[in-house]
């Protein structure tokens, strides 16, 4: 047999047809729902009399319009987001699928709850209406983002029209030097590869750096993949991967968990494997970072200054002038001088309670500075309940946090958590993009621990200092 | 869905790298539960100013590209967020055909089950009918998707990649869901094999 990559192995499992032309129908293990790309795919399946084909594997929570404030009980005050929530409230109830409203403990964003309920498993396909469904790769499982018409085309036949993409890999060999995190190596993949870099690819990460990090850190990874143009990324499993999948609500049990077992631990790179392409990163050269831009690719170490246009070519020249001109930024600043109005902790990239207790680490005893607005939102209502049972709240609350319940919320404001014009936000969120978390707002992309830190003093900081 | 098989219009120009599904639709636009009535909010934040009047700078607020059905711009348009919204918006405003050196993959994907074409071109002819576009609305560009081909007002035409599903589908405007149920026994086939292969899933 010819070698094979991790997502060969995958992707051949799940072929259930192939035309003479190659284009596959591959079967997707777990269809993840929120309320924003799916009412009008279950009103098709409605309008065509189709049903959903598999609802065992169909889970949906609603997490984009949610509330975050302490009062959601009393309902959503945005008629159109009431809607949203209400047309998954009653969908996932007429279709029968699994369903996490906002009223359960375990609600939270779709990419948290999935694993921390055991939906995600090794070798699975995954798919969501959502890009950073990329997530789910942190357990050696093929898992993206889709679109409503997909969605739609998923909850049919349980199958998507695909052709396979290109492997590449990405190797972070050696260790990370202290306050670096997974959020600083994503993002510095992007800033080496270009936010196109990985279109076109499936992107497996590893290398000693990859298999030091916790299964949390991992998806920190593996969530910003499309960030990276790719759209999934994904790590082999290995003995972190299992212990963490071991005992959840929906991981095998007994003999099937033997099974999976078997199956889980063919599940790696052959070392004679083809790659399309390759990068490699040493540990040791990565150091915390920030984005400056309006791009994710747009990120340097935080001991940097503020790039001028002409350091780029190309089409980049004038993208570099707009951001710069939308973040109001001058070339040359030192980026550890600028300063910020909020902070924001949370999303699916950084919303897990390891990403809480690194920033607490930090806050502990402090006070965040005068006049700054910053908030928590956890990821899940369980990844909510342990940071209060641990005393990270009280840590939050104390330094100045708003501690919230749980959503998206401010990394793509479709709620009420949003920036107005002009507000500067340190965010732990994916995306930095013009008007993102709210109309002329900006965005700077950073770990939780740095999130933390510029919480403290009020302008980006070097969270080495505080260490 | 609404077939595509040739197109002669007007192109306006967009010279912008990594344009990306916040600017095409911003997030305020992805609370309806309809696909359709998005056209208005295209490129929303870059189109109307703060009190909602249009900033008339805005390639589509010109007279000249306010009927345009094809747009002309940078390398990875459509990065970002999965949303179909921005197709959607896309389409509903009377656009057909984006032309690109490149497209996020997701997006890409997007525009096909909603009778739009991407056309992917290397920079140097994406910058031939840049130019083009920017000549306004007495340059007509055609696309031919049975020849592949784009055609500038002056006759320089360019030949285009394509997947030959997904021109199928295109021209004929074809029903995904409809397409694949025909393929039901060999889904409940693997279904069954994976069922005994892998039964924890």
């Amino acid at each position: 047999m010819s070698p094979k990559t991790l997502y060969d192995k995958i992707w051949d499992a799940h072929v259930a047809h192939e035309a003479e032309d190659g284009t596959c129908l591959l079967y997707i293990d777990r269809h993840l729902v929120h309320e924003v790309t799916s009412p009008q795919a279950f009103e098709g399946l409605r309008m065509t009399g189709r049903t959903v084909r598999a609802p065992d594997k169909t889970i949906a929570v609603p997490d984009h319009n949610v509330p975050t404030t302490l009062d959601r009980a009393k309902g959503i005050e945005n008629p159109e987001s009431k809607i949203q929530v209400e047309a998954l409230d009653k969908n996932a109830a007429d279709f029968g699928i699994h369903y996490y409203p906002v009223s359960d403990v375990r609600q939270g964003i779709v990419h948290i709850v999935g694993p921390e309920q055991g939906w995600t498993l090794p070798g699975m396909t995954v798919v969501c209406g959502d890009s950073h469904t990329a997530t789910h790769g942190a357990f050696g499982a093929l898992a993206h983002g889709i679109g409503t018409s997909e969605v739609e085309h998923v909850l049919a036949t349980q199958t998507l029209i695909q052709r396979k993409g290109k492997n590449m890999k990405v190797e972070i060999t050696g260790k990370l030097r202290p306050g670096v995190t997974a959020k600083d190596i994503t993002l510095s993949v992007i800033g080496k590869t270009g936010t196109a870099g990985g279109t076109g690819y499936v992107i497996e990460y590893c290398g000693e750096a990859i298999r030091d990090l916790s299964m949390e850190g991992r998806m920190t990874v593996c969530n910003m993949a499309i960030e990276g143009g790719a759209r999934a990324g994904l790590i082999a499993p290995d003995e972190k991967t299992f212990e963490y999948c071991k005992g959840r609500p929906h991981a095998p049990k007994g003999a099937q968990w033997e099974a999976a077992m078997a199956w889980w631990k063919t599940l790696y790179s052959d070392d004679d494997a083809h790659w399309d392409k390759v990068v490699t990163i040493k540990g040791e050269d990565i150091a915390p970072v920030v984005t400056w831009g309006t791009s994710p690719e747009d990120v340097l170490p935080i001991t940097a200054t503020v790039p001028d246009p002409s350091d780029f070519t190309g089409g980049k020249v004038d993208a570099a002038k707009r951001s710069l001109d939308y973040m109001g930024l001058t070339p040359g600043t030192p980026l550890s001088e600028i300063e910020i109005d909020t902070v924001f902790i949370g999303s699916c990239t950084n919303g897990r309670i390891e990403d809480l207790r690194a920033a607490a680490a930090i806050l502990k005893g402090k006070k965040i500075k005068d006049g700054l607005r910053a908030m928590v939102v956890p990821g899940s209502g369980l990844v909510r309940a342990q940071a209060e049972e641990e005393g990270l709240a009280d840590i939050f609350k104390e330094a100045g946090f708003e501690w919230r319940l749980a959503g998206c919320s401010m990394c793509l404001a479709m709620n009420p958590d949003q920036l107005s014009p002009g507000e500067r936000c340190a965010a732990t969120s994916n995306r930095n993009f013009e008007g993102r978390q709210g109309r002329g707002g900006r965005t700077h992309l950073l770990s939780p621990a740095m999130a933390a830190a510029a919480a403290i003093t009020g302008h980006l900081t070097d969270v080495r200092e505080m260490m | 869905m609404d077939k595509f098989t040739t197109l002669t219009g007007v192109a306006a120009p967009m010279p912008l790298i990594n344009v990306d599904t916040d600017m095409i639709i911003p997030k305020q636009f992805l609370k309806t539960i309809k696909r359709s009535g998005l056209g208005i909010n295209l490129f929303d934040e870059m189109r109307y100013d703060d009190d909602g009047n249009e900033i008339p700078d805005f390639v589509l607020n010109k007279p000249q590209y306010r009927d345009a059905e094809i747009l002309v711009a940078g390398d990875n348009f459509g990065c970002g967020s999965s949303r179909e919204h921005a197709p959607w918006a896309i389409k509903d405003f009377g656009i057909r055909c984006v032309i690109a050196p490149s497209f996020a993959d997701i997006f890409y994907n997007n525009c096909f089950k909603n009778g739009i074409l991407p056309i992917a071109l290397p920079q140097k002819a994406v910058d031939v009918l840049m130019k083009d576009a920017e000549k306004g609305a007495n340059a007509r560009m055609t696309v031919d998707l049975e020849a592949q081909t784009v055609t500038t007002s002056d006759g320089e035409s360019f030949a285009f990649e394509i997947d030959s599903f997904k021109k199928h589908c295109l021209i004929e405007g074809l029903d995904d869901i409809g397409l694949t149920m025909e393929k039901a026994s060999a889904i409940d086939a693997f279904e069954s094999k994976a069922a005994m292969e892998r039964p924890w899933v």
